[in-house]
């Protein structure tokens, strides 16, 4: 099976296979998977809000923001020889967890999220195969390396649900 | 601009007894709304990684019940309260007169009982903070999730992240004397609120020396 590898918030792995990439507990944040099919190299990176612009102060850790997570996900898996026309790009979360939470676009932090992760994705000339984003659910992202397959796992009171992202 | 790891042992000294006297004024208005006794810790103050807060909670995938609530005024904030699944039903059962063990699923009763609960804990915390500092705070409406402790609390803590890397929690515990509730209650200042709170409390921020 291989070594399963956590992305902790704000952070990003990038790995071959055999093995797991997995991120537990996706909000409003997102997680960008990456994986190149021919060399079985996958990368994953927890983007929590928009834009460095947001940032009080120094910016230290690019992987925390979409406009600066992305590329950096993508120029680490260049670096290990991926080519970014065979990237399959899949997203998951950019949810809405609290239901009554006033829904404007300012404070939906998810939703803006997801427009600027898609934002990077087409500066980067970056195709999103499949998404699984939006909603009232937290989600959990498993990232197989030797198929490329992601897996989207949720939770609620009925117990846990998982399945294959598409 | 200051940072929470910045904060000097006499102003998190300060900032645990808001956390102390707030919580005792929600633990009273929790006791006279269930009618029981209830007893609780003495509040820690601690500021830790964000990747880290949802580790108190069991971890990012642990399903809890999660109850957020923003504070508008003088010193914005936010207030969220966290309870485990069997506690939630717990405090629902204690609420309405039920037998322990009768509520067995959060549904749409249970979530505005929880919500009520909440609301009323938050607004004897609030009320506790107004006399001490003279504002004026306002709660927002309580917006409820019952989802992964990690996915809740990201999305909750999620203004602090513009802050750094670290989120300020005034945590306390609770316990109503059959039962050990391990309500978590966060009391999250908006960047800048730090620094009103502090002043308004007569202590002079050791950042803007």
């Amino acid at each position: 099976m291989g070594e399963i590898v956590q992305v902790a918030m704000a952070e990003f792995k990038v790995m071959k296979a055999p093995g797991q990439i997995v991120t537990l507990g996706l909000g409003s944040c997102i997680g960008v998977c990456a994986y190149d099919p021919v060399l079985k190299l996958g990368g994953m990176v927890h983007v929590m809000l928009p834009n460095n612009v947001m940032a009080v102060g120094e910016v230290i850790n690019l992987a925390k923001f979409a406009n600066t997570g992305v590329p950096l996900l993508i120029k680490e898996m260049e670096a290990q020889g991926a080519v970014r026309f065979r990237l399959v790009i899949k997203i998951v979360g950019g949810a809405h967890m609290f239901s009554t939470a006033v829904q404007e676009s300012v404070f939906n932090i998810g939703n803006r999220n997801l427009e600027a992760v898609e934002e990077a994705c087409r500066l980067l000339g970056l195709r999103i195969t499949a998404r699984s984003v939006g909603g009232h659910n937290g989600k959990s992202v498993n990232l197989d390396l030797e198929t490329g397959d992601v897996y989207v796992k949720t939770l609620d009171s009925n117990g846990m649900s998982y399945v294959l992202l598409v | 601009m200051i940072k929470v790891e910045d904060l000097s042992s006499f102003e998190r000294d300060v900032l645990k007894e808001i956390g102390n006297i707030g919580a005792g004024h929600a633990a009273t208005a929790l006791s006279q709304l269930l009618s029981e006794k209830i007893n609780m810790s003495v509040p820690a103050v601690t500021i830790m990684p964000l990747e880290r807060v949802s580790e108190l909670l069991g971890g990012p995938e642990e399903l809890v019940i999660g109850i957020y609530m923003r504070v508008f005024g003088a010193a914005p904030s936010k207030i969220i309260s966290v309870f485990s699944v069997e506690d939630a039903l717990f405090l629902v059962d204690k609420l309405t007169g039920n037998k322990f063990g009768e509520t067995k699923q959060i549904g749409e009763f249970e979530e505005s009982a929880l919500k009520e609960i909440s609301n009323i804990m938050t607004g004897a915390y609030l009320y506790a903070l107004i006399q001490l500092t003279g504002f004026t705070l306002l709660p927002s409406v309580p917006a409820f999730a019952c989802d992964m402790a990690g996915a809740i609390l990201n999305s909750a803590l999620l203004d602090c992240a513009v802050l750094g890397d670290h989120a300020l929690i005034i945590e306390t515990q609770f316990s109503i004397t059959e039962r050990q509730i391990d309500g978590h209650f966060f009391l999250v200042p908006e960047p800048g609120a730090l620094t009103t709170i502090l002043k308004a409390l007569g202590v002079d921020p050791s950042w803007e020396k």
